[in-house]
């Protein structure tokens, strides 16, 4: 099996990361990412809550070394947590403040402190692993109330960052800076925010900035040629805010598509051509756009689409098997295609996704909801639609209520607004509710008020 | 600055965080010193993202995370109103 390296560069004195400002070199990473594994008690599998991406990724490789499995789960906030590390038994946690904080921890800085000896035994080739080793696993909420799993060997990761670092010629940039405005726990942030970099030679930010001017004054500190990774909603703020922005070299954008005006506005803004890319979890990245100039969407090297009664499904490349995509897609050719929208059942927001089963599942599972349905309004390019829930509840029962035990079993993101109680739900003689039944109830009649 | 207009910019953000948010409620429904984050109205990271952005049009305030006031900007109605007022430059 070949032997896939972590990163791609030639010295150990290159940069790697950018810390609070500061460059981390290759060798320093080496270093710390030895004496992580070295520190990381006997576990079956490693949860790595890291925030700051250049602890996370020490983390992934320290994890890779001792050859146990990242999962990808964000900080303790939402309800599945708990359900999934449960999961998992004998795991242990790597997070900013150290290894099982809080347990029988070990502070990060402690650990880390146990590098610098060890830096001129190590070379680049020991960072090096098997294709088929299992990597990480990522989670989405499937369409029943479990999270699904979604595995992935590092070979997967690899050459999937390769491919994209190939078409949008970051190493073409030369030693590029990598900004990140998405989680590393998300399939986008893992492979575009760090091991697109790791992958062709450049640096990665280990901040995550989240206000529009602390996006701009972190890009603007770092050096060029430095990419921005983003997302619709954080451009579309970027975009409007007033003043002056630096100039980057490339911007990245995925979880939604973007319409060509913001892509536009954001070229113009950031004097750096915008490029998408299209992919799910179980499959990771699919396809790319320039969406200042084409709509259609051509896929990766080595992927197929097909279309059949069920849908569109994908093969080739790193996925091991043929996929079913929750899109409703159109086929220019095998490898081309345009994108209208999600099927019926699903729900995306912000990149998190979930389906309209779960939600409605959770939903009549509150003692009190005698009935209730969540719909989710027709889209608005670039702004996030929220979803709006109706509820018929028992005596007593009261809005607040709903939405507090809702907020224990779904994630935040998904929280009805509005929540509006009702008599009864429009249910039509086979006892379904239309969507456009919920259409009308999500519109106000013209002179009343709701 | 008088009570009257402390409650009258109260109730000038009140609005904007309403309409900006499409929120399913009356701006005098929010109270000034309840969370605006989780527990409190329910809002999650998007929309603090679309109420920076509205205040940063209508006050000219830039909100950022290294402001080391950030955690209590955001901890009520009445705490985001002060540090507009006291940042606003229009």
């Amino acid at each position: 099996m070949e032997q896939l390296p972590f990163l791609r560069h030639e010295s150990l004195d290159a940069v790697l990361a950018y810390r609070g400002g500061r460059p981390v070199t290759v060798g320093r990473f080496l270093a710390d990412s030895a004496a992580l594994a070295t520190a990381l008690p006997p576990c079956s599998a490693v949860v790595n809550t890291c925030a700051d991406r250049y602890l996370f990724a020490v983390g992934l490789a320290a994890a890779l070394l001792r050859r146990r499995t990242t999962l990808l789960l964000p900080a303790r906030v939402t309800g599945h947590w708990e359900e999934i590390a449960q999961r998992y038994p004998g795991h242990c946690e790597i997070s900013d403040a150290g290894i099982d904080a809080g347990i029988d921890g070990t502070p990060m800085q402690q650990v880390l402190a146990g590098g610098p000896e060890r830096v001129a035994t190590l070379t680049l080739q020991d960072f090096a692993f098997p294709g088929d080793q299992a990597a990480v696993i990522a989670f989405t909420s499937g369409t029943t109330g479990r999270q699904m799993p979604h595995p992935k060997s590092w070979g997967s990761l690899v050459r999937s960052t390769r491919a994209v670092g190939k078409i949008f010629g970051i190493e073409r940039l030369g030693s590029a800076a990598i900004l990140g405005t998405v989680p590393h726990q998300h399939m986008y942030g893992l492979e575009s925010a760090l091991l697109l970099a790791t992958q062709n030679k450049s640096a990665f930010d280990a901040d995550r900035p989240f206000y529009p001017g602390d996006v701009l004054a972190r890009l603007e500190a770092l050096p060029r040629p430095r990419i921005l990774v983003t997302t619709p909603i954080h451009l579309r703020s970027l975009v409007a805010d007033a003043g002056s922005a630096p100039p980057a070299d490339l911007l990245i954008s995925a979880t939604a598509p973007l319409s060509p005006q913001l892509a536009a506005a954001a070229e113009l803004r950031f004097k750096a051509p915008l490029r998408e890319i299209y992919g799910c979890s179980e499959c990771g990245q699919i396809a790319h756009r320039r969406t200042v100039r084409a709509a259609e969407w051509e896929c990766l090297e080595g992927f197929r689409l097909r279309q059949d009664e069920r849908g569109t499904l994908v093969t080739g490349a790193w996925t091991s098997e043929e996929t079913l995509l929750a899109d409703t897609i159109e086929l220019l050719s095998p490898a081309r295609f345009l994108l209208h929208g999600r099927t019926a059942d699903l729900v995306n927001i912000a990149g998190k996704r979930t389906s309209l089963f779960h939600l409605d599942y959770h939903l009549n599972a509150i003692e009190g909801v005698l009935d209730g349905i969540f719909y989710m309004p027709d889209e608005a390019a670039d702004s996030v639609t929220r979803l709006a829930a109706y509820v018929v509840g028992a005596p007593g029962v009261t809005p607040e209520f709903v939405i507090d035990r809702l907020r224990r079993s779904i994630d935040a993101a998904f929280l009805p607004r509005p929540l509006r109680f009702v008599e009864t739900l429009p249910r039509d003689a086979n006892g379904k509710v239309t969507r456009a039944a919920l259409r009308d109830l999500a519109t106000p009649t013209p002179g009343r008020t709701p | 600055m008088s009570d009257t207009d402390d409650r009258q910019e109260q109730a000038k953000l009140a609005q904007l965080i309403v309409s900006t948010l499409s929120l399913n409620l009356r701006p005098s429904d929010i109270d000034v010193d309840a969370p605006l984050f989780g527990e409190g109205l329910g809002l999650d990271s998007i929309d603090i993202l679309e109420i920076s952005l509205a205040v940063s049009q209508t006050y000219g305030v830039k909100l950022r995370s290294d402001d080391e006031r950030n955690v209590s900007i955001f901890s009520s109605l009445r705490a985001l109103n002060t540090h507009i007022q006291q940042h606003r430059v229009r």
